[in-house]
């Protein structure tokens, strides 16, 4: 068992009467991108919340292990302060916190260096930045980058993106795809969550999720083939859907 | 150590740099009690103080057209647990002129210590004044603060104030501001405070706009928590064609803190128009649990949150 850096078994979250994730079961090495692909809705960042520790997302069945260590009662600051964190699909803006104040909070030994490597990796200049408010003025883009960006200068043990590719534009998949190596390069294992099937060879291994259930786990470009092939959502596959299947419920 | 020695420790302790109240080349004022302990004039800025019974009358002339390289610091405190400080300021902005003042007013000691101004501004025409205001109470929470004032600002005339009472305890803060806009002139007040134990904080921001293309923006950022109350109202008139006004203000509460606030727009010209927008609530959830996924623990989180809505 110990050796996985994140160890989560039979999860089961239910909120407001409804079930979102139905024994959820993940594993993680060390140093390992884990990509977890599923369609939206599918309870994707459910599972990223419940693995923060996410005020709301306290599982009701379930374990949750890093590093050996059983965190389902750790609170958000604890889980991070072993190595874990996350990065919010739609990040938070903060009025009046400039990018190196926002870059540095997380970081152990805060140096201009690092910050501007972290800017450089997501191919924002220090310069233009680093003094810019945290807030509205910036793009969706732009705050998505910045969030990625103090991710990285943080150095977690496993920084889990919640759909770091939502709001970049295609051209510039790739820059997100050499960060998330960069970082494994660094030590930091990371759990990619995404719906685009083309961000999934970034990955060392992936999982499918759907309907809060994880449905298949392997080899990134099998997971992907099956996703791109064989999973519609439900609504579609049940209309299109032959005699004796083809289609997966998704 | 001497009272101007020991006056200038607070005033650095409140963030200021003493070192610009030893300098011949900037215009200064430190007063302590009702006593002037230091003024310093420098070509074009004249300052006349005269010491009253519970504080200072002070004349602060800037001559027409004068341009103040260096902003001119200004430093009111009271030293001992009680006292009352009476401040009665009157500015005089020359024409075309264009002048900057930092203030910082410290009670480190205060227990029972009441700090009155009263102030008048004219901001002459094409003239420009920015005053700073930031306050050091102490932490016993003894002081109580009545902030007023009364600003002209001519036509095409800039005035812009800032007050902040962010660090230590607020006591009891009771602000009035009231500026009147000629034509094409601007009025900026913006005030920022973060209360905490049994603070009680009331804000009045009014401005009105009465000349054409006036221009007017009221702001307040406002924290309290455990049993502080804060209260803000925030008023403009549009009073003149094409004058253009907005109230803004953002409140953060914690614990049992209750705060509200009040904005008021008039129009009274169906061609001004005025604008305002009022957010009172609690530290975002998500802002405070990405800064604890960074590690900060929730008590930090929260304060940087708040911190950084000071900050603006």
């Amino acid at each position: 068992m110990n050796n996985y850096l994140l160890m989560a078994s039979d999860l089961h979250l239910e909120r407001g009467g409804q079930e979102i994730l139905r024994g959820v079961t993940l594993e993680i090495a060390a140093g390992q991108v884990y990509g977890l692909l599923g369609r939206n809705g599918s309870g994707k960042s459910s599972l990223a919340y419940t693995l923060m520790g996410c005020a709301g997302y306290v599982p009701q069945q379930g374990r949750v292990f890093f590093d050996g260590q059983d965190i389902i009662r750790l609170s958000i600051t604890e889980r991070a302060r072993l190595g874990l964190t996350l990065a919010w699909q739609e990040p938070a803006r903060f009025e009046g916190l400039k990018v190196q104040d926002y870059l540095a909070l997380g970081m152990r030994e805060p140096s201009r260096t690092r910050m501007e490597e972290a800017l450089e990796a997501v191919a924002l200049s220090p310069s233009t930045y680093l003094n810019r408010p945290v807030n509205e003025a910036l793009s969706g883009g732009e705050r998505k980058r910045i969030e990625l960006a103090a991710v990285y200068a943080m150095r977690p043990r496993l920084a889990i993106l919640d759909e770091p590719d939502s709001g970049i534009d295609v051209l510039s998949l790739d820059d997100i795809g050499q960060l998330i190596r960069r970082m494994a390069g660094e030590g930091t294992s990371v759990l990619l969550i995404t719906h685009r099937d083309e961000m999934v060879p970034v990955a060392d291994a992936a999982a499918l999720m759907c309907e809060g259930e994880i449905v298949r786990v392997g080899d990134p470009a099998e997971v992907r083939r099956h996703y791109a092939y064989h999973c519609r959502p439900c609504e579609v596959a049940a209309s299109v859907e032959p005699p004796g299947g083809g289609y997966e419920r998704l | 150590m001497s009272d101007f020695e020991a006056i200038l420790k607070a005033y650095e302790r409140s963030g200021g740099d003493p070192n610009f109240f030893r300098s011949p080349k900037v215009a200064s004022l430190v007063i302590s009690g009702n006593r002037v302990l230091g003024a310093n004039q420098v070509p074009g800025v004249h300052i006349v103080p005269e010491e009253i019974e519970h504080g200072v009358r002070v004349k602060v002339i800037v001559e027409p057209e004068a341009r103040l390289d260096v902003p001119a610091h200004l430093c009111f405190g009271v030293i001992p647990a009680e006292g009352v400080q009476e401040i009665l300021p009157e500015f005089e902005i020359g024409a075309g002129a264009k002048a900057e003042f930092i203030a910082h007013c410290t009670f480190p000691n205060a227990v029972k210590v009441k700090h009155f101004m009263e102030a008048r501004v004219h901001v002459g025409k094409n003239a420009t004044m920015k005053y700073n205001e930031t306050h050091y109470h102490g932490e016993t929470g003894g002081v109580e603060v009545i902030p007023k004032a009364e600003v002209t600002v001519d036509e095409g005339g800039r005035y812009t104030s800032e007050f902040a009472l962010t660090t230590g305890r607020v006591g009891k803060l009771d602000f009035d501001y009231v500026v009147d806009v000629a034509a094409r002139g601007v009025a900026e007040l913006v005030v920022k405070v973060y209360g905490y134990g049994d603070d009680v904080i009331s804000v009045k921001e009014t401005i009105r706009l009465n000349g054409e293309e006036a221009r007017g923006l009221a702001k307040s950022r406002i924290a309290v928590r455990d049993q502080a109350r804060s209260e803000v109202i925030g008023a403009t008139e549009g009073n003149a064609p094409y004058a253009r006004g907005h109230v803004d203000c953002i409140e953060i509460v914690r614990d049992q803190a209750v705060a509200s606030a009040i904005p008021v727009v008039r129009v009274r010209d169906n061609r001004a128009q005025v604008t305002h927008e009022a957010a009172i609530g609690t530290v975002n959830k998500k802002e405070l649990e990405t800064l604890m996924a960074r590690g900060l623990d929730e008590e930090t989180a929260v304060d940087v949150i708040i911190r950084a809505m000071l900050a603006v």
